[in-house]
């Protein structure tokens, strides 16, 4: 609005001693940068990475640590852990034998590609690896932030309740991956699976989706053999 | 709470400028923020007097300029207007809508002094 008369015309009402400095810049041109950056890097070392991204509490880890064990014979794994505080997912992680690196974002609310571009440096993930991401709990701000992934991974548990895709579209818009977790516990849940599928579809009609269980390991399969099909790893053609 | 860090990256847009444009002082600074773009105007507004505290911009005005989310539909190959990103077409009811505007963050302007 105008300072002098309020009249809601910037351009008509600058004061002489001022000008005005057109920029028109994107506010996320940086971070874009470096995770283009970090995209090239782990194209060129023929890494996968996946962003990993999810409320808190969604079982993440747990998911991370059994697909971990179940692939880690066939493709390397490494992990980079984001949380506001504490070291514990990462040890978690290394508990599998993984290569886990935390990053400690403090106040912030998600994880941004010159953080993790670090990251990726000091983890130094081998060639023809998996590389996940595990994004700070959070289905709002870590979905603007591209870090360089190739495909960013929804968890959503559905303990959480079924509208959560059309509660934080952006997140579920920016996916390509929807793992439903924890239906083990649908028995004992007023969760309409169908309803919450037909919401994921329609904020993201492309978005793939896996109804698993990393406690039990129910539909688990579904997910290994699609990380398989996409880690370019020799051996995995045997 | 990305309000901060969005803020954050004003700020060093702002220090570039200040560099190539050779000013000294931020009065005004203008964003056009997409309907979309998951940006809380308020909470913008807060975390922007918060990071430009003592800085180039100590003070300085926040304009937001809210840009409307367009939507093309291809079943009925219009341009309609969406509030959400999950709207079928007004005028036909198709899903999905491919969003042409409405999530961009941008820095447009600056009054310096």
């Amino acid at each position: 609005m105008c300072t002098v008369c309020g009249c809601g015309d910037s351009k008509t009402t600058v004061p002489a001693s001022t000008r005005l400095v057109q920029v028109e810049q994107d506010i996320l041109a940086t971070n874009n940068q470096h995770a283009l950056k970090n995209r090239t890097w782990l194209k060129q070392h023929n890494i996968f990475t996946l962003n990993l991204v999810s409320s808190p509490g969604s079982g993440k880890t747990s998911l991370l640590t059994q697909t971990i064990n179940h692939l880690k014979h066939k493709i390397p794994c490494s992990v980079i852990e984001g949380d506001q505080q504490t070291d514990n997912d990462a040890e978690r992680i290394r508990a599998t034998g993984a290569k886990a690196i935390q990053i400690n974002t403090g106040k912030g609310c998600h994880l941004d590609a010159h953080g993790v571009g670090h990251a990726i440096h000091s983890l130094k993930p081998e060639s023809g690896s998996a590389l996940f991401i595990e994004n700070v709990g959070n289905l709002v701000c870590p979905a603007a932030f591209d870090l360089g992934e190739n495909h960013k991974v929804v968890i959503l548990s559905i303990t959480e309740g079924e509208d959560k895709p059309i509660k934080y579209p952006d997140m579920f818009h920016a996916a390509d991956l929807l793992l439903v977790n924890k239906m083990d516990l649908l028995p004992y849940l007023d969760f309409d699976l169908e309803r919450c599928l037909a919401y994921a579809k329609q904020v993201n009609p492309d978005i793939n989706i896996f109804q698993v269980s990393a406690k039990t390991g129910e539909g688990m399969d579904s997910w290994y053999k699609w990380i398989e099909s996409h880690v370019d790893q020799p051996t995995l053609a045997i | 709470m990305h309000e901060m860090s969005l803020c954050e990256s004003i700020l060093q847009i702002l220090l570039d400028s200040a560099e190539k444009q050779n000013f000294q002082a931020v009065k005004t600074v203008t964003l056009e923020l997409g309907a979309l773009s998951c940006v809380e105007p308020e909470a913008m507004r807060l975390a922007f007097a918060a990071t430009c505290s003592n800085t180039l911009a100590h003070g300085a005005n926040l304009e937001i300029i809210t840009v409307p989310a367009n939507g093309y539909c291809s079943a009925c190959d219009n341009n309609v207007v969406i509030e959400h990103r999950y709207d079928a077409c007004p005028k036909c009811g198709n899903h999905p809508l491919q969003l042409s505007q409405g999530d961009e963050m941008r820095v447009k302007e600056l009054e310096v002094e």
